[in-house]
């Protein structure tokens, strides 16, 4: 059959564009999430017909199949899953048009997040979601999981971003869901495609919102001996009308450890920075500045700074976004989680977080989006050690626990995947996931289009008889 | 009373097999295609159930008028974009309908501001989608898949909205546009709305007062108005969605008929279009879908269709309702599914 599917694949695309060499599947066979999978086979469309070429030859031969982009995914959401066709769109990397009147951009979907920022920079545009991943992960990976960033605080994740979706349905016929005008007729297909982790279809090309530069942009490091000050501080901003453009904090370890890996100015000894960034015209920045520096202040802030210049702007940005590379110093792994919680209850349950890395004898560092509540508690251990496995098993479990008892949910950003999905009856009656698994069985009633991934088994019509995840799998 | 409660009151005649159409202020009722007059009126509760400013977040029954609610949260500061035509408008009407309002340009569309829904499906039976925070990616988008559904899919009963600070202030502006003001939009930041008829363009503004003033005068707009340029206004009524790109092919040929008004949302392409008589009304959609655009009808229209088009990937938007609705009991016509 796989010599079938591969002879299938190379007729349609080309010679080489489709491959089941051991090497090359044990490569895809997980994106940055823990658990991997096993692939069928690989293949590499150049264009939307060798997508759709690809997903009809899967079809033909009772293949699932499951699109992947440059694989930074954190929830599993690429990891091949019941011995997939693995469809890597990497090969899809042009930006087809830029509408700088429309303040808009076509692109394929293995188009790198930065790479489309930079395409348009030199119009005074820019794209807005910005995922710490952003020089690595792809628009496409980005819709799939509607990917997040420090910057969506004030402009919104992906959905907010995308206004059509050239897809190849799981049935192998193309749509475009969406358009450019502003509405259309029926159901918003699109806005329920944005986000569906390839359970629906596989995106080929995109129409994406761009932003304007703000003339003014203002970055402030506010210093705080308490974290309980620092999560007040951000309460106080919200209630006090400011939406910043980002709203970042980081607790007294990851400071430390970022300060050491960077030296980007931070303080050393601080229990939790917020690093706030104000854009828009000068006379409203300048007021957000004196508004958020009184506020600081007034909720214990031990020192307020606010970057004099790019160089020092872009500093301070250094040290966020290096926090993943500075705990690679202190302990061989880490793992990231991502759950969102009102941001009224932030201090509490950072409390609790705190609480649960004790009890579990784990370090806990927390670098997050604090202004939208969208917390990353971040477990760095050696997984060398025996059993420490089994202690960030149930440390994890036990903070999202904790942030759904808050009122929260279990994924801002990442998405559900493979990692959250029996988790998910943590939020969602029986009731509610059953209407999830009609709407995407409603896409994809034959189960093939990444199969076991978002709704825990069970949820759906066409997994009758299909395989459980396998033991071990790890939430 | 609580959800269920109110869900299972409500999901009463579901249960017999009744066709059923959800009633609020009914000032939509005119809106995109009518359903049968068979249908049984349900009507959903009113009124605020939790507002926390801080998270920027409100729940609300969907019956709620969105007077009221605009009341209530500016008392803290904050509003909810949205800018029904006539603001005794239910919540829930102003969502089903999935009609965004004017200021759409800066705040996007109504369907960016609804979080989490509960509701019931076709088989009354209660269940949540989407999440209490203002960030969620925890399955899938089911609030956006109901945004403009005009209850077909589902009885909202209740709606978490995001909310927003109210600007600390803002203005209009008239100035004289004979020609499509395209330039208004790249003078600006980020207006929150530019208004056009073909005569003269509006402009909204807001953020900080000085803000306002210096990008008044660097985009010549002049001296601020008074008031917002009322929507066209007249027995029959439509709602032109075009590429903003297209929008000024469309003007030509709306400009071509006698007796029409229209106010376009520049940048976003929305076109509010007005007339004394039907066949005016027709004569506007024809222009619109020569320019690859549709009307949604609004009002009047007689012999005209809701929507003038088949909807898109028609199967599919089948396949979608049946998992909702698998008896066809929900408002059955108001999509022409």
């Amino acid at each position: 059959m796989l010599d079938h599917l591969l002879a299938d694949l190379a007729n349609a695309m080309g010679p080489d564009r489709a491959r089941a060499e051991p090497l090359e599947l044990a490569l895809y066979a997980r994106d940055a999430g823990v658990q991997a999978g096993a692939a069928a086979a690989v293949c590499f469309p150049r264009h939307a017909d060798d997508v759709a070429a690809a997903v009809a030859a899967a079809r033909r031969h009772g293949v699932p199949f499951v699109a992947r982009g440059s694989g930074t995914g954190l929830a599993g959401g690429a990891t091949p899953m019941e011995e997939p066709l693995v469809i890597v769109t990497t090969q899809m990397n042009r930006v087809l048009d830029i509408d700088v009147a429309s303040r808009r951009a076509w692109v394929e979907p293995g188009v790198l997040n930065l790479d489309l920022s930079r395409a348009v920079a030199p119009y005074g545009l820019h794209y807005a979601p910005d995922p710490s991943s952003q020089q690595a992960c792809t628009i496409g990976g980005n819709v799939a999981t509607n990917a997040g960033g420090p910057h969506c605080l004030a402009s919104g994740v992906t959905a907010a971003h995308v206004l059509a979706v050239d897809v190849v349905l799981p049935d192998a016929t193309t749509a475009r869901l969406g358009g450019l005008a502003p509405d259309t007729p029926g159901y918003d297909l699109r806005g329920v495609f944005v986000g569906s982790e390839g359970t629906m279809g596989i995106a080929t090309k995109i129409a994406v919102r761009l932003q304007p530069n703000p003339p003014t942009v203002r970055t402030l490091l506010l210093d705080f001996t308490a974290i309980d000050d620092a999560a007040a501080t951000v309460s106080a901003i919200i209630a006090a009308g400011v939406l910043p453009a980002a709203l970042e904090m980081m607790d007294a370890e990851i400071t430390r450890a970022v300060e050491d890996f960077v030296g980007a100015g931070y303080p050393r000894d601080a229990d939790a920075v917020l690093l706030v960034e104000l854009d828009g015209l000068a006379d409203g920045v300048a007021a957000d500045v004196a508004a958020v520096s009184d506020l600081a202040m007034a909720h214990g802030a031990r020192n307020v700074r606010v970057a004099a210049d790019e160089a020092e702007r872009q500093l301070l940005w250094k040290g966020r976004k290096s926090a993943f590379g500075a705990i690679a110093r202190i302990a061989p792994d880490y793992y990231l989680h991502d759950a969102v919680v009102p941001r009224t209850q932030l201090v509490t349950v950072l409390r609790e977080v705190y609480a649960i890395a004790d009890e579990c004898a784990l370090t806990m560092m927390n670098v997050f989006h604090a202004g939208d509540g969208n917390l990353h508690p971040l477990i760095v251990f050696d997984a060398r050690v025996p059993g420490v496995w089994e202690r960030v098993h149930e440390a994890g479990n036990r903070i999202l626990t904790a942030c759904i008892r808050a009122g929260g949910v279990l994924s801002g950003e990442h998405g559900v995947g493979l990692e959250k999905r029996d988790l998910m009856p943590l939020l969602f009656s029986p009731d509610d996931l059953a209407l999830q698994g009609r709407l995407v069985d409603a896409f994809d009633p034959d189960g093939l289009a990444n199969p076991a991934k978002v709704l825990p088994a069970g949820s759906r019509c066409g997994e009758i008889g299909r395989r459980p995840v396998p033991e071990g799998a790890w939430i | 009373m609580e959800l269920r409660e109110v869900a299972h009151e409500i999901g009463a005649p579901l249960r017999d097999g009744e066709h059923v159409v959800v009633t609020g202020a009914g000032t939509h009722d005119a809106v995109g295609n009518p359903t049968l007059a068979t249908c049984t009126r349900l009507r959903v509760p009113s009124g605020i159930v939790t507002y926390e400013p801080a998270d920027l977040t409100v729940r609300v029954w969907a019956g709620t008028p969105v007077r009221e609610l605009q009341a209530t949260l500016a008392e803290a500061g904050q509003e909810v974009p949205l800018d029904p035509r006539d603001p005794t408008a239910t919540v829930g009407g102003v969502i089903a309908c999935g009609l965004s309002g004017v200021r759409r340009l800066r705040h996007g569309p109504v369907r960016d501001a609804v979080l989490q829904v509960d509701a019931i499906d076709g088989q009354a039976t209660l269940f949540k989608a989407g999440g209490p925070t203002v960030k969620n990616v925890t399955g899938y988008d089911v609030p956006r898949l109901l945004v403009g559904s005009f209850g077909t899919l589902a009885v909202m009963l209740q709606l978490i909205l995001r909310c927003r600070p109210l600007p600390a202030a803002s203005a209009w502006y008239r100035v004289s546009s004979p020609d499509l003001p395209g330039n208004l939009r790249t003078a600006m930041l980020r207006p929150a709305a530019i208004l056009w008829d073909g005569r003269d363009a509006w402009v909204l503004a807001e953020g900080n007062e000085q803000d306002l003033a210096a990008e008044a005068e660097a985009a010549e707009l002049g001296e601020p108005v008074d008031a917002a340029p009322p929507l066209p206004d007249a027995a029959h009524r439509g709602r032109i969605s075009v590429d903003p790109a297209q929008l000024g092919a469309l003007a030509i040929r709306l400009r071509a008929i006698s007796g029409l008004r229209w106010l376009a949302e520049v940048g976003v392409g929305t076109v509010h279009v007005a007339a004394d008589d039907a066949t005016t009304l027709l004569a506007a959609r024809t222009g619109a879908h020569e320019c690859g655009a549709w009307m949604l009808r609004e009002a009047g229209g007689d012999g005209c269709d809701g929507f003038g088009t088949a909807l898109p990937h028609l199967d599919l938007a089948r396949r979608v309702k049946a998992a909702f609705d698998p008896r066809g009991l929900l408002a059955p016509g108001r999509v022409p599914l």
